[in-house]
This record gives C-alpha cells, sequence and structure tokens, in this order.
C-alpha cells in the first residue's frame, strides 16, 4: 500500500514538473516577431501591438483579428511604410483571460514602448485593458469588440476617449435598417416580433424604433416571444391585420425562419428585415416564403473588389479557417491607425509623448472619413466612439443570401 | 371578427396537436397508470424520421408520412417492452423515473446523432389556402383540426366496439382479472402503447407541417403541454384529452392575441396548478376508487 502510494505521489509530482514545462513557453505571452532589441519606439520603427486570443476556444476571432492586421501592416511595410518608418508588431496571446490582457498590456507599454494597440478581441478583455489604456490615454482600436461599455461607461457618462472600434454595436444595426426601410424602400409603417428575453433582439428592436419614430414610421404592431416558443401566428395574425409596409425580425434564423413561413400562411405579405441573426434564414423557410427578405452584415464574403482582393491576400498567407468578419475589421482597424500615425508622424511630434498620443487619438475619430477600408467607405465616429460606417445588405433572391449593397 | 376567427383557428391549429399528443398520454395512463414523459420525444423522433426519409433518402412526402408514422409506433412498441415491461410490477415511481429517463436518452442521442441545430422539414402537405367569405383558412390547418378529430373518432370505435378495445378497457380496470378471463395482457398493453404512439406520429406529421423544424429538444415542451391538456381534460378519458388539447390550443392563442404572448407558457402551467388544486379528476376524469 505504502509503495503504491509513493509510486502515486511520484506520478503526481512528474505531472506537475510536465504541466510547467508545457506552460513555461506559453506563460509569457508570445512575441511573435521577437524584437532584437527592444529600445524605444523612437527609433526608425512604430511599434504597435496586437493583443487577442490566439489560443484556446475562441483562437478563431483572435487569430483572424491578428492576421487581418498583419496582413495590411505587411503590405504597408512592403510599400514604404509610414514616412519611411516601419511599422513593427509586438503580438501577446491573452489566452481570453482579462489578467493575462492587462499584463500584456502592461508589458507592450513598458517593455516594448508601444505608441498604440490594436485589441484586444473578446469584450471582456477588452474592457479590462481599455481600462488601463485609458489610464495613459493610449490610442486603442479593438476590431471585434461590440459590447457598448467597451467605449462608454453609462454610469458615469463617461466616454473613453482614446477607444475606438470598427465593428458596429448590435444596436446600430436596427438603426441601419430603419434608414433603408425608409429611404429604399419607402415604408411607412413597420411591425415587430422580437424574442423578449435577448438582449440582442431587444437592443436591436429599441433602435429600430428610435430611428422610426425619427424618420416618421409608424410602428403599428410590437409583438413579443419567448424563448423556445415556435408558434409565432397568434402574433402574426394580429400583425396581418394591420397590414404592415415591413416586419422586423431581430432574432436568430431558426425563429426567422419560423416566422417568415407562418407568417405567409396567415397572410402577411410584408418585406421582412432582421439583423446578421437573420444570417442563414434562407435554410429554414421555403425560397417562395422568403423571397426580398433583408438582413444586415458586418461583412459579406466576396462583396466588392475591394473584399475580394483582400481575401485573395488572406488565403495565400493563412488558412481560410480564420478568414472571418473580424479578419475584414482588423485589416479596417489597421489602416485606420496606420493613418492616424502617419497624421502624428508627419506633424514631427516624438513617439510616446502625450502630445503624439493625442494627435493619433484626434487623427483616428477626424482623419478616417475618407479612407478606402474594406468593410465601409471610410469611418467617422459617434459621440461615444461608435463608428458610423457600412453595412452589407444582403438579400434573399430565389432561396439563396445575396449581397446587395454597402448601405 | 375575422380576427377573431382566425386566432380561434390558429388555437384549434395547436390545440389539434396538443390533443392527438394528450391522447397517447391518457391511453397509457388508463392501462398501466403510467405518466409516459417519453412521449413527447416519440414526436421529436418522427419529425426526424421525415426529415430523415425526406432529406436524406430524397423520397417523396407520402413515403415519409408512412414511414414516420411506422417508427413512431415501432419505437413506442420498444421502449414499452425494452423499459417498461420488466418493471411492471415494481412501484409506480419507478416506472415514472425509467419515462423521464428514457425522454433524456432520446433527447440526448438526437443530439448526437443529428447535431444540437434545428433541421428543416421541407413540406409534407402542401395546398392553397382557403377562402370562404373573405375569410382566409390556412390549409395545413383546416388539414391538422380535420385529421385530429378523424383521429378521434376512430379511437372511440376501437376502444368502444371491438375486441381488442374490450381488452383494454377490461386490463385497464382489472389487470389481474382481465389476466384470469383470458385475455393476453401483455399484448394488450403492448397494442395500447402501438396506437398511443402512432397517433403521435400522426402529430409529429402535423406539427412538423406548422413547424417545419426537427429539433432534439422539440418535444419536451409539446409533451408537457399535452400532459397539461390531458390532465385538464381528465386523464385516462379519449374525448377528455380531446377537449383538453382545444381548450390548451384556444387558451394560448387568446392569451397571445391580447398581446401577452409571453405569458403563453406561464398560463398553460397555471391551468394545471388550478385543475389539480380544483378538480383534480379533470373535466371528464372520474374518480377512481383505491382498490383496497
Amino acid at each position: 500500500m505504502k509503495k503504491f502510494l509513493s509510486i502515486a505521489l511520484a506520478l503526481v509530482l512528474m505531472a506537475g514538473v510536465f504541466a510547467a514545462c508545457g506552460d513555461k513557453p506559453e506563460s509569457g505571452g508570445t512575441t511573435d516577431p521577437t524584437p532584437p532589441a527592444s529600445s524605444s519606439a523612437a527609433g526608425d520603427t512604430i511599434k504597435i501591438a496586437i493583443i487577442g486570443c490566439h489560443t484556446g476556444e475562441y483562437a478563431q476571432y483572435g487569430l483572424g483579428v491578428k492576421n487581418g492586421a498583419t496582413l495590411y501592416i505587411d503590405q504597408l511595410n512592403a510599400s514604404g511604410g509610414i514616412n519611411g518608418k516601419q511599422v513593427e508588431i509586438v503580438a501577446y496571446d491573452n489566452k481570453a483571460d482579462n489578467q493575462e490582457a492587462i499584463n500584456a498590456f502592461n508589458r507592450a507599454v513598458d517593455q516594448d514602448g508601444i505608441t498604440a494597440l490594436i485589441g484586444d478581441v473578446l469584450t471582456g478583455n477588452t474592457i479590462a485593458v481599455g481600462g488601463e489604456a485609458y489610464k495613459i490615454n493610449m490610442p486603442m482600436i479593438t476590431a471585434s469588440a461590440t459590447a457598448e461599455a467597451v467605449t462608454y461607461d453609462a454610469e458615469t457618462d463617461t466616454v473613453y476617449a482614446n477607444i475606438f472600434r470598427t465593428c458596429f454595436i448590435d444596436p446600430f444595426q436596427g438603426e441601419k435598417m430603419a434608414n433603408y426601410a425608409s429611404e429604399k424602400l419607402g415604408a411607412k409603417t413597420a411591425a415587430i416580433i422580437y424574442e423578449t428575453g435577448n438582449d440582442y433582439s431587444v437592443g436591436v428592436k429599441d433602435a429600430f424604433i428610435a430611428t422610426c419614430s425619427a424618420l416618421g414610421i409608424e410602428i403599428v404592431s410590437e409583438e413579443g416571444y419567448a424563448t423556445g416558443d415556435v408558434d409565432f401566428k397568434s402574433q402574426l395574425t394580429t400583425i396581418a391585420s394591420k397590414n404592415p409596409d415591413v416586419v422586423f425580425c431581430p432574432n436568430y434564423y431558426e425563429d426567422d425562419g419560423l416566422i417568415v413561413t407562418q407568417a405567409r400562411e396567415v397572410g402577411v405579405d410584408a418585406v421582412f428585415m432582421g439583423a446578421d441573426g437573420m444570417s442563414g434564414v434562407s435554410g429554414y423557410a421555403s425560397a417562395a416564403d422568403a423571397e426580398g427578405t433583408l438582413y444586415c452584415s458586418g461583412y459579406a464574403p466576396g462583396s466588392t473588389d475591394a473584399v475580394k482582393a483582400f481575401e485573395a491576400a488572406y488565403t495565400e498567407k493563412y488558412s481560410a479557417e480564420t478568414l472571418n468578419m473580424f479578419a475584414a475589421t482588423a485589416y479596417d482597424a489597421a489602416m485606420v491607425l496606420c493613418n492616424a500615425l502617419q497624421v502624428a508622424e508627419e506633424a514631427g511630434l516624438t513617439a510616446g509623448t502625450d502630445e503624439y498620443k493625442q494627435a493619433v487619438i484626434d487623427a483616428i475619430r477626424d482623419k478616417s472619413g475618407e479612407l478606402e477600408c474594406i468593410t465601409s467607405n471610410g469611418y467617422t465616429f459617434d459621440a461615444h466612439n461608435n463608428p458610423v460606417k457600412d453595412a452589407c445588405i444582403m438579400k434573399v433572391v430565389e432561396g439563396t443570401e445575396t449581397f446587395v449593397e454597402n448601405y | 371578427m375575422s380576427l377573431v376567427i382566425s386566432q380561434l383557428i390558429n388555437g384549434l391549429q395547436s390545440g389539434s396537436i396538443y390533443a392527438l399528443v394528450a391522447l397517447g398520454y391518457s391511453m397509457v395512463y388508463g392501462i398501466i397508470m403510467l405518466l409516459n414523459f417519453a412521449h413527447g420525444d416519440i414526436i421529436m423522433v418522427g419529425a426526424y424520421a421525415a426529415w430523415f426519409v425526406m432529406v436524406r433518402l430524397s423520397l417523396n412526402p407520402v413515403l415519409a408520412i408512412i414511414l414516420a408514422i411506422l417508427a413512431c409506433t415501432v419505437l413506442g412498441v420498444v421502449i414499452e417492452k425494452v423499459a417498461y415491461t420488466p418493471l411492471r410490477s415494481s412501484p409506480r415511481l419507478s416506472l415514472l423515473i425509467t419515462a423521464i429517463g428514457i425522454s433524456f436518452l432520446l433527447e440526448n442521442l438526437a443530439q448526437r446523432v443529428f447535431g444540437a441545430g434545428a433541421q428543416k422539414v421541407p413540406a409534407l402537405i402542401s395546398g392553397p389556402a382557403i377562402e370562404i367569405g373573405g375569410q382566409r383558412f390556412s390549409f395545413i390547418a383546416m388539414v391538422t383540426i380535420v385529421v385530429s378529430v378523424v383521429s378521434m373518432a376512430l379511437l372511440t370505435f376501437l376502444v368502444r366496439k371491438t375486441k381488442m378495445g374490450k381488452a383494454m378497457r377490461a386490463v385497464s380496470e382489472d389487470m389481474g382479472t382481465a389476466q384470469l378471463m383470458g385475455i393476453n395482457v401483455n399484448l394488450t398493453i403492448s397494442f395500447t402503447f402501438a396506437v398511443g404512439s402512432a397517433l403521435a406520429g400522426i402529430g409529429s406529421i402535423l406539427y412538423s407541417c406548422a413547424y417545419p423544424q426537427a429539433s432534439p429538444t422539440m418535444g419536451a415542451m409539446l409533451g408537457l403541454k399535452a400532459f397539461v391538456a390531458a390532465v385538464l381534460g381528465g386523464i385516462g378519458s379519449i374525448p377528455g384529452a380531446m377537449l383538453g388539447g382545444f381548450c390548451i390550443g384556444l387558451a394560448e392563442a387568446i392569451v397571445s392575441a391580447v398581446g401577452l404572448s409571453v405569458w403563453k407558457d406561464g398560463v398553460v402551467f397555471a391551468i394545471l396548478i388550478v385543475v389539480l388544486v380544483v378538480k383534480p379528476t379533470g373535466i371528464l376524469g372520474r374518480a377512481i376508487r383505491e382498490k383496497v
């Protein structure tokens, strides 16, 4: 028995040693292109950090962001960099952990001497890093964190002026679709059916209603349903009796498929509209029922020539596996950031100084409108630093979801 | 007015499906005093069977309907033989727990085999909407209501007028005595499960027509609501199950129509509580004396 115990203990110890070994190379955060000498940023390179989850469950997002941004910066460096200076990337894996993310950020600031940050990737990590970056007014742009709290603290009514993003936040889609319904479809009346227990649905719906009332679209009916419901006929019968021009359903595609099918059954002939959760709806409703259904999306593969060129360059260099929406918004984020860095460089400021950081922040906010980005024709930012950008309008045509336009 | 009629039709349509499922609950309860909580999941299997036959095997809808009903029937009998027969003399609680176990088994098996997401079931029955005096009646709604009423009529005939029906009634009254009278109890119970599951199969077809998606957990809520319908109508009573189903369907439609759709499920289960407190035997149920 004693022998058994000692062997077991020895095994446990061994396992511990091996586990520690396995951890070691990663625990320091991976620095991809190991900088040969980390002097200050004032040398002949401009250092920016890319922090995100490059391993683990959400690695798809983190790697998409890292690759997308790196792709742009490599292209920029190949064509001469910023005013002759090369842009150097220091990449850190935060393993989707808040503490790791903060450590990585501090190391990037203190040891690497970065001038700006692309990241973080996940919303929670981004809020954690944002708290640190705000203290030192470090320019920061995320390509993927969609929560409102990333750039704005509603409790204290504080806008984090140094933090930007190139992905749109959920409620923005409600505004977009209301504008689209008014401008492109000439809608005068709208009905809504939404999932009441879903923050996403409620947020998009509220934004849609607010924009509708500003545009003079009358909401004739607002119907809710509970999570897991499959029968929407009663609500849709009510909607049918009001005969609206459009029916807005900011829900997920499986529900939307059922809604569209049942709506046609009870005699709703309005155009159906939704947000990016609707992507995939064509698989859950017949082609005839779903015909003409519209939704918006942050990214549509192969939508424009610029997107096609990006996709070709990306797949040539990296795997198509991580080619997602955030790879595209990260490419844009890098473009927006590098443009702002150029403005600061041209002003002759010294990297790392407060004036330099402020110049970069001002330039991101004010000088990004003319850039030819791939997911939007330029970026402008609202009072909460959320981008006012294009969305891809998708339409169901004969059973396939096709890209219509950037709106 | 036409809005009221439309909402009533909506209620009757979902009520018909609840009624068909409730019939299965009632019959099984009537004969072996078991609340067969796996009954709702038989619907799920039926929907997947229809989907499998049409999408994976690319066969025609008629064949899909027949095979789906057959699959449900066979599954019902197999569950009875494998899970319930060995426990027939055990306490009723063991049977109930086994039924819940079978329910989870089927749900998780479906998740393993077909994935957690929903599969779209292609149209099994389709036809033009019927217009009478400016009132629009959906074809599927009409088919659903008619099929379920006809099914109930046939079932009543089966139970009241045929020899097998007589055996079912006898077994339900007193299993031991029925056996002494020369009735094959095992066969009768299996037959009851087969009929109940076939009705669930019909229910699954009608359900897939109305809500054309098959998902692993689709049967759970449907089964629970049908159970409420069975209790409301009087568990063990065939017309009661039908009546209960229609009542639950109409109650849901009314609740949704007045804008309280989020409370739909809450109202259904509130009905269950009220029935159990006020009239536990249900509308058409009769009080059974405990045999001493």
